[in-house]
């Protein structure tokens, strides 16, 4: 097992040297100069070359991506264009919101959408589970934008239950944390929920057609039982994998769920850098989600063995 | 199974005593398909005594897992259910008995075995798990309590190193060790019925032996009458004191193991007895042309009400009130019956 990590860590330096390479020439595949597209559309030659200097266009461009790949190696990202901030300090400001935001949105996915799956399959066929994969279906053809707005109006306008919008950070106490992220966090969870519920109800039901179930029964073992202990079990697999598949989505959700909620994640850094074209932003931000995917994946690969004793690496 | 019929019947067969632990009459299963009702078991009848092994035989699809499943009230939800007729263990009547009432007696006062040991135990749980899972529910043994009772009843279906054993899923087993585990599981709580769904069918010929002798001998030591249900006649004359052949969802005879043997009458035991591979004292095979008899045609239709006998269209003896009426269990001696018009006829011939 401990192998098998190192082996699927080492897997992922050619991955992450990959996406250097992509992150590095997205620069140089900008049509036109580059200097000249960071310096704008009024700037002189003077200012286009000062900006070249800056970043180092002038050297040979094998060069260029030896610095770029020894500053990422020492936890360099590079420097803003326009703030002039190492990007590292930009994404260490933002990171906090995101990190909540991303995790309540999963937490509260998983939490329903479980439950939610695994009654449809219990009632399969029944009215109770055509109400739960009729919500499903509408979780899924709703966008985020509309259901976070209504759950503004509702809860926040015409409840006053939830402030509008915002985030207060952890350190004004969990509560007014939490406050702030319940209804950014449904209005994203939506679809994941609607996802996940759909993939447990499909798993849990093939479950529970197989013979080890009936032996359960056959035991008399109580119905929440055989659900939970001998049917949640074996339905895990695909379970985990579309919720690490929605961890990886979530990113681009968070992008539009900060915006409708003013939240200052990675999301609205995203969205800002690409407007300002702060490329040393973008990139930063590419490594770093492309880093995150690749952990995700592997905690998911190691997961399945807690779920299936069959599954050894 | 018309209500003339059961009346004979009952006194034929053993009568409902205190030594009969579970009595089964008039049993209809059906279940409700797109294409129509399936009556996979049609009036079944048979009293069970304590501690007996009785066998039900009969081809594929003639109603014995569904009469197994009935028992226990495992037919699933929606697909099927049992219509009408009486399962009456110790006195209590199965069919409307409340759920958690159902619940404390599957699997501690009837158990089950099935058919294929490798997808009848769950992947995900050890096996000491699954086994202290039923020790748990139904006695009430905490964690530890049930854990070494699982490793002992380990040993006592003959696994080696049970300790090791009770720690491993299925996936480490082999077949025969799985279905040990299963009558392991089965026989946890000292069942007073065992059902025994066609236990060997999916294992080693080698292995079928173990596994039948292994049950027989816990039914001895226990004193659990067991219900085996099976396609082979071999091990129908090796286990069983008294046997009863289904078709088609219905009871075509019964008797005591030597008297079906030595004097089949219903001609569908007699095709099912000449479709054995024999041998004489010679070893050649007994056969006329050495060949292996089959019952020509195939197995009705469970969809339409058959009016008649159900094996009719198969049935060289059949005559044209077989394929009307219905024929009533006759009995044919102290402990027999058979349901056939021709019984006579069938007799005079010689197999």
């Amino acid at each position: 097992m401990t192998a098998y990590i190192i082996r699927r860590l080492l897997a992922t330096i050619p991955v992450m040297i990959v996406v250097a390479l992509f992150v590095f020439f997205l620069l140089h595949l900008t049509p036109g100069d580059p200097a000249a597209v960071i310096a704008g559309d009024d700037a002189t030659p003077t200012e286009i070359e000062g900006v070249r200097r800056k970043l180092g266009l002038d050297r040979p461009v094998w060069e260029q991506f030896g610095i770029y790949v020894w500053g990422l190696l020492n936890g360099d990202l590079g420097t803003s264009i326009f703030s002039n901030l190492p990007v590292t300090t930009l994404v260490a400001q933002r990171l906090e919101p995101s990190l909540v935001l991303a995790l309540s949105t999963l937490l509260v996915a998983v939490v329903f959408a479980i439950p939610m799956g695994v009654v449809a399959a219990w009632k399969a066929r029944t009215a109770v589970d055509r109400i739960v994969m009729g919500f499903s279906v509408i979780g899924f053809a709703v966008p985020v934008f509309l259901v976070g707005y209504l759950l503004i109006y509702v809860f926040a306008i015409e409840l006053r239950w939830l402030p509008v919008q915002g985030y207060r950070p952890l350190s004004q106490g969990i509560d007014q944390t939490a406050r702030s992220i319940v209804l950014p966090a449904f209005a994203l969870g939506m679809v994941y929920m609607a996802l996940i519920a759909r993939i447990t109800r499909a798993s849990m039901l093939e479950v529970l057609s197989e013979d080890y179930i009936r032996t359960a029964h056959a035991k008399g073992v109580a119905t929440r039982s055989v659900l939970l202990r001998h049917a949640l079990k074996n339905a895990a697999v695909p379970i985990v994998t579309v919720i690490g598949i929605g961890l990886a989505l979530l990113i681009s959700g968070v992008v539009i769920t900060e915006t409708v909620f003013n939240i200052p994640g990675l999301g609205r850094l995203t969205v800002d850098a690409i407007l300002k074209r702060d490329y040393p932003i973008i990139q930063g931000l590419i490594i770093l989600f492309a880093g995150v995917k690749v952990m995700v994946n592997l905690m998911i690969d190691i997961s399945y063995t807690f779920f299936d004793p069959r599954i050894r690496y | 199974m018309t209500a003339l019929a059961t009346a004979t019947a009952a006194p034929a067969a053993a009568p409902a005593s205190s030594d009969t632990i579970l009595s089964v009459r008039d049993l209809r299963t059906q279940f409700f398909t797109r294409d129509g009702v399936v009556r996979a078991v049609d009036g079944v009848s048979f009293d069970l005594k304590r501690g007996e092994t009785l066998c039900i035989v009969g081809e594929s699809g003639c109603g014995k897992s569904v009469t197994a499943l009935s028992i226990l009230r495992l037919i699933p939800r929606g697909a099927g259910r049992i219509v009408g007729g009486s399962i009456k263990f110790e006195g209590t009547e199965l069919t409307t008995l409340p759920e958690d009432q159902m619940r404390k007696i599957r699997g501690n006062r009837i158990s089950m075995i099935f058919q294929e040991p490798m997808t009848s135990l769950n992947p995900v749980l050890t096996v000491g798990a699954q086994i202290a899972e039923s020790l748990h529910i139904h006695q009430g043994l905490d964690r530890r309590a049930a854990w070494d009772r699982a490793v002992e009843m380990l040993s006592i279906v003959r696994i080696a190193d049970p300790k090791r054993r009770a720690g491993e899923y299925p996936h480490q087993l082999s077949g025969g060790m799985r279905q040990r585990v299963m009558i392991a599981i089965a026989l946890a709580c000292n069942p007073k019925v065992l059902i025994a769904d066609e236990p060997t069918t999916a294992l080693d010929v080698t292995i079928q032996a173990q596994i039948l002798n292994l049950m027989l001998e816990l039914k001895e030591r226990l004193g659990t009458a067991i219900v085996l249900i099976t396609h082979d006649l071999g091990v129908v004359a090796e286990t069983a004191q008294r046997v009863i052949v289904m078709y088609a969802g219905r009871k075509a005879e019964e008797a005591s193991v030597e008297e079906l043997f030595r004097n089949p009458i219903h001609p569908y035991t007699r095709g099912l007895m000449g479709s054995i591979p024999r041998r004489t004292a010679t070893g050649r095979r007994s056969n006329i042309r050495g060949r292996l008899q089959e019952i020509s045609g195939i197995v009705p239709s469970l969809r339409e009400e058959i009016p008649g006998c159900a094996f009719a269209p198969r049935c060289s003896y059949a005559v044209d009130r077989c394929r009307t009426e219905q024929p009533p269990l006759d009995p044919h001696g102290p402990y027999h019956l058979a349901a056939c018009w021709e019984a006579a006829r069938v007799a005079a011939t010689p197999r």
